[in-house]
């Protein structure tokens, strides 16, 4: 078989032909090499996602060859002199040999720690974006929860990695754990214990977050990552909707040559990006804050960002709400953050599942929503959205008081009465500005944009000329998916069960206010309408 | 469902007519807007003027150029600004130039690339079928085929006992591998409840361990503490500093409130508190001298020092312990026992003697 209609005995054909006849390449470039990719901006947020991962894992080789994972007791005998001769462990004082010793080695700490805070941002970005275009729909809920699996993981790297270089900071995040896990009821103590090697701080942590680090997550990311992918070329790409668009074909560029060239070079770009951020803009300046001692603390001590949200929702729990049952401890000032944040993170993993059940639409989506045609989603969305953004403010409560001067026992009350107020809020206003948009586009839809022209008919009246729009853009306005709330109904046993009226009630819920798309008769006597009016001011003009 | 939505489910394409899809609540439109294709395609200037196209083609050249330029700075950089050990400023220097150059090398690449393929590749929007997800009727019967003959050759449901046994094996096999986790940490539940605290410890400044006479400690005048003698060479120094750290503070005697059996654990006025916040642990470090306050700054749980360090703000529940303190015969001030109570964050079963 040849593979490529190169000439004869060229290098490349004799390349081609080597590989094809010991791999089969031919079959495989044959089938992907030209797929389709649909395009949008919105769509290279995963891909950002991606490419900060490949640069974790070639920034973190780097860094493995100089660090060493030991919390055995050292004196500083660096470079760095405000710490020479302090007591520190291995850990730390390797770390300040990568920033201050070898050349590059800041640099590529800086490379690791910024393009890890760029991977979860990006891995949560693209989450919200494939939420509010309804990109989780049928086929895709599985790779909903493969994603949202990422996504935990990405926060797991994260925080282990923070607590390697074993300085003051990320220290006290581990003292932080420590108590935690010490609140969970009954195994807590086994858990702290069985994870720091006895007592608290020990001197096993470091080696063994190291090993979860460098090995375990990461090899469980490239698994799951594997998974997205492939879900992601079984089901092809989503699209947005438009002329042309539709949940039975593809529209966007092949992948051959133009897809490898834009996402290929877009690696590159990110990858520059993350270079040029790391190399003026300093991150975790470790040598600041000295080794780990339990004595002192700095005041206005912060996470990495995406730990954020759980450090705000321990903040944020009211005091004196631990209690005893018997001579047992509760720690709910623990539990409630806990069990707080585990069931917001269930609710964003199977919140596909809860919306496939309600709508009851089980054909394949492949044409995404626009978030104003899907209100309640988007609202839902905005609640949650709002609910974690307040528990990651609460994580800076005490900055924020500092910074302007408020009270901090205010600022903290007043965060925890958002976090149950705002949420609503933000459901209820985002939902009315879907539905005022979507009354918008139908307005525009059946009437035409206005041309901003005023005309005053022979009878005194004024109007604004509309004019109708072209059948591409009217289309962008009226193509969407219309659904209708339902009754409870009776199964066929004549039994109106739980689950019905639960469903009934959800429906409601969900699609209680809707606006229809326009429909083709609509627009046609809007627009006849249109040529009455524009007959009688032709008529009007023309008798002057 | 309703019967129209069944209708488009199966009329909107023949592809679907295999396999009947319930629309659920979607409401079937029969008057909407009919679909006018793909948007006609906008021609480029590089795809009508071939000035354009060479420019672009120029610019994708330089942006490659100015790429290998960068890699070859970046190789200039790593030699020509080497670290001197001790020199903060070479650090930067190497951390500035060395970045600059592999970000040069990077993005010329990349913006070179994307503009390739943005501005001389073409630019029609392509669309191509797609399949539905679920393998076709005949590939679905032939799946089954092969798992029922799978089951039929190996007697996977008929060999009952095999089965089980096999179910069986399959459950306890993983059990081996959990219960060697088993040593990741031994039973520190007995430590948890003492710290190196003993009656007639010394109390000293942390971190250079000088011993605190009553007499240095003036009113208002804050010392963080920690044992007499617990060095950081002392086996288990940052696991015993961990819990041992204690915060002494001098107040008025007329301000503090003591509860009797508690009268004597200061002394005229100086009082020790563990420094270990008894939410999740972190050390409470901060203290306002005119309202005796302590504030943890991780969750920002506050305790009232002249009042038992009893919580009045934040999610910390329990007050900090005490430390009984006196002074020893030549005014040093020592530690009368250990804490009453485990200190630092809660665990289940803290209260159980």
């Amino acid at each position: 078989m040849t593979t490529a209609p190169v000439k004869k005995n060229s290098f490349l054909a004799g390349t081609a032909n080597y590989v094809d006849e010991r791999v089969g390449v031919a079959g495989i470039l044959k089938e992907f090499g030209r797929k389709i990719f649909p395009d949008h901006w919105s769509f290279m947020l995963g891909e950002v996602a991606l490419y900060s991962f490949l640069v974790l894992l070639l920034s973190g080789t780097f860094l493995t060859f100089f660090f060493n994972p030991s919390m055995a007791e050292t004196i500083y005998q660096g470079s760095y002199a405000p710490l020479k001769g302090a007591h520190m462990s291995v850990a730390y004082s390797s770390s300040l040999d990568i920033s201050f010793e070898v050349r590059g080695g800041l640099l590529m700490r800086q490379v690791h720690h910024w393009s890890a805070l760029l991977f979860v941002a990006a891995a949560g970005l693209h989450m919200l974006r494939v939420f509010f275009t309804g990109a989780f729909r049928k086929p895709r809920e599985l790779n909903w929860v493969v994603g949202f699996v990422l996504f935990v993981l990405g926060m797991a790297a994260g925080f282990t990695g923070y607590s390697l270089p074993d300085d003051l900071l990320s220290g006290n995040g581990l003292r932080i754990i420590d108590g935690m896990m010490k609140g969970i009821p009954v195994i807590g103590t086994s858990i702290s214990t069985g994870l720091f090697g006895g007592e608290f701080p020990g001197t096993a942590i470091v080696s063994r977050l190291y090993s979860l680090h460098i090995m375990l997550v990461p090899a469980l990311i490239l698994v799951f990552l594997a998974l997205h992918l492939f879900m992601l070329v079984i089901h092809k790409h989503t699209h947005y909707s438009g002329p042309g668009k539709k949940d039975t074909n593809v529209v966007g560029y092949p992948l051959m040559p133009v897809y490898v060239a834009k996402a290929g070079g877009f690696f590159f770009i990110v990858f520059g990006v993350i270079m040029l951020i790391a190399t003026f803009f300093t991150i975790n300046p470790i040598w600041n804050y000295g080794g780990y001692d339990p004595s002192p603390v700095s005041a206005g001590t912060q996470p990495d960002w995406y730990i954020g949200w759980l450090d705000g929702a321990l903040r944020l729990a009211p005091t004196g709400i631990e209690f005893m049952v018997g001579n047992y401890t509760v720690s709910t000032n623990i539990l409630l953050p806990l069990v707080i944040s585990l069931v917001f993170l269930a609710a964003v993993a199977i919140y596909p599942f809860i919306e496939n059940w309600v709508t009851g639409d089980k054909r394949e989506h492949h044409v995404l929503d626009r978030p104003r045609n899907a209100p309640t989603r988007t609202a839902i969305g905005a609640a949650g959205v709002t609910f974690y953004a307040v528990l990651w403010a609460g994580a800076s409560t005490d900055l924020i008081a500092t910074n302007f001067k408020m009270s901090l026992n205010q600022v903290l009350v007043s965060m925890q009465i958002s976090l149950i107020i705002l949420p609503f809020v933000a459901f209820f206003v985002t939902k009315r500005l879907c539905l005022a948009l979507q009354r918008k586009d139908r307005e525009i839809a059946i009437h035409g944009r206005e041309s901003g022209r005023i005309v005053r008919l022979p009878h005194g009246e004024y109007i604004e000329v509309h004019e109708p729009l072209d059948p591409h853009d009217l289309y962008k306005l009226v193509d969407f998916k219309d659904y209708k709330p339902t009754l409870a109904r009776p199964n066929a046993d004549g039994r109106i069960t739980v689950g019905s009226r639960i469903r009934a009630s959800m429906s409601k819920f969900y699609f209680e206010d809707r606006i229809s798309p326009a429909t083709q008769t609509e627009i046609d006597e809007a627009a006849h309408h249109n040529h009455e009016i524009e007959a009688e001011v032709k008529k009007a003009i023309e008798s002057k | 469902m309703s019967e129209d939505s069944k209708d488009l489910a199966k009329a909107s394409d023949s592809r679907y007519s295999e396999h009947e899809y319930d629309l659920g609540l979607r409401v079937a439109n029969p008057d909407a807007v009919v679909d006018p294709g793909l948007e006609p395609h906008r021609v480029r200037m590089t795809d009508k003027s071939v000035k354009h196209e060479k420019n672009a083609v120029r610019q994708v050249t330089a942006l490659f150029v100015l790429s290998m330029l960068g890699s070859a700075f970046a190789l200039y950089a790593y030699f020509a600004f080497p670290i001197e050990l001790g020199n903060m400023g070479s650090v930067r220097l190497n951390t500035l130039f060395l970045g600059l150059g592999i970000t040069l090398g990077l993005l010329g690449i990349g913006i070179g690339a994307v503009h390739w393929a943005k501005t001389l590749m073409p630019d029609n929007e392509v669309s191509e079928e797609r399949h539905l997800t679920r393998g076709s009727d005949e590939k679905r019967a032939a799946a089954v085929e092969i798992i029922n003959l799978a089951n039929q050759e190996s007697g996977f449901s008929r060999r009952k006992l095999i089965r089980r046994t096999l179910y069986g094996a399959l459950a306890f096999f993983p059990l081996p591998g959990l219960i060697i986790f088993g040593d990741l940490g031994p039973n520190v539940n007995e430590k948890l409840r003492h710290t190196a605290w003993k009656p007639g410890t010394r109390l000293a400044r942390d971190p250079n361990g000088r011993a605190i006479k009553a007499s240095d400690v003036t009113v208002g005048s804050v010392f963080h503490v920690i044992p007499d003698g617990l060095m950081p060479d002392t086996e288990g120094y940052l696991e015993q500093k961990a819990k041992a750290a204690v915060l002494l503070v001098r107040v008025d005697p007329s301000e503090l409130i003591e509860t009797p059996e508690r009268a004597s654990w200061s002394y005229q006025g100086i009082v020790a508190y563990s420094k270990i916040c008894t939410h999740v642990g972190c050390p409470v470090a901060l203290y306002e001298q005119h309202t005796h306050h302590l504030l943890c700054p991780c969750h920002q749980s506050t305790f009232d020092l002249v009042n038992g360090c009893k919580v009045i703000f934040g999610p910390a529940t329990r007050p900090l312990p005490q430390l009984p303190i006196t002074v020893d015969k030549d005014g040093y001030l020592v530690a009368q026992s250990d804490f009453l109570e485990p200190v630092g964050p809660s665990f289940w079963d803290r209260s159980v003697k």
